[in-house]
């Protein structure tokens, strides 16, 4: 009987992978170079992944390390953005929900790297935060307090409850707000 | 009032959570580029030479 190559799940993953390392380095080609060297390491060094672990976060994990080792040997922290996040934009548009949702991907672009991540990782991706802070190798309340600050700075950007009630960007926010239940009026 | 403010603020992460989902499935489905299984079977292909050498 032959045991199961964890290998064969990589492929699976590619979307999330590919998706994540575009929210990190908002330029596609870049994205794609860092998702080819992620998949080369981890192929490579399979022997790594323990077996019944997260390798979804453990490909993410190498991701973010090739992608922060390359920004400390380029020594900046902002690589070429092509507006990734703005130019492939596939979301059925709801009312004006588009047009605020590439607000949103815009002001998502400014935000600095750590928090980016922190808020792909655990508002997006479905992370805890306790999964995230060992994928970043940091406490959890520096992951919290990244998370919070971007969410923060977004707000900010977006004018999110500055006047009144809370504007709502699309049906699928609406539907979220209308869960929430009660504040509405 | 603190719970007017404690609610707002809840109100306005779930909003921006539910637009970085928005966002981030947005990329996931984006198509992936034919590079990544050309590469997965270039791997597989050295690996089975590989074992084949051995």
């Amino acid at each position: 009987m032959t045991e199961k190559d964890p290998r064969d799940g990589l492929v699976d993953h590619l979307p999330a992978l590919r998706a994540f390392a575009l929210s990190l380095t908002r330029n596609s080609a870049t994205a794609d170079d860092m998702v080819q060297d992620t998949v080369v390491k981890a192929w490579t060094n399979i022997e790594k992944f323990k077996p019944g672990t997260n390798m979804r976060a453990w490909l993410f994990t190498i991701l973010r390390n090739t992608y922060y080792s390359r920004r400390r040997k380029m020594n900046r922290e902002v690589a070429d953005v092509d507006g990734v996040f703005t130019a492939s934009l596939s979301v059925k548009p709801d009312h004006d929900g588009r047009m605020q949702l590439n607000d949103f991907k815009k002001a998502f672009e400014t935000l600095p790297d750590e928090q980016r991540e922190a808020l792909i990782l655990v508002g997006a991706s479905g992370f805890s935060y306790e999964e995230a802070a060992g994928m970043c190798g940091v406490a959890v309340g520096t992951i919290k307090s990244r998370a919070n600050r971007g969410r923060s700075k977004l707000a900010e950007l977006l004018e999110l409850g500055k006047e009144g009630p809370v504007e709502l960007t699309d049906q699928a926010t609406m539907a979220v707000v209308a869960g929430a239940g009660n504040g509405l009026q | 009032m603190a719970t007017g403010k404690d609610e707002d603020a809840a109100r306005i992460e779930e909003i921006i959570d539910q637009n970085l989902k928005l966002v981030y499935s947005d990329l996931v489905q984006d198509e992936l580029p034919d590079r990544f299984k050309d590469l997965l079977a270039v791997l597989k292909a050295q690996d089975a030479g590989g074992k084949a050498q051995k």
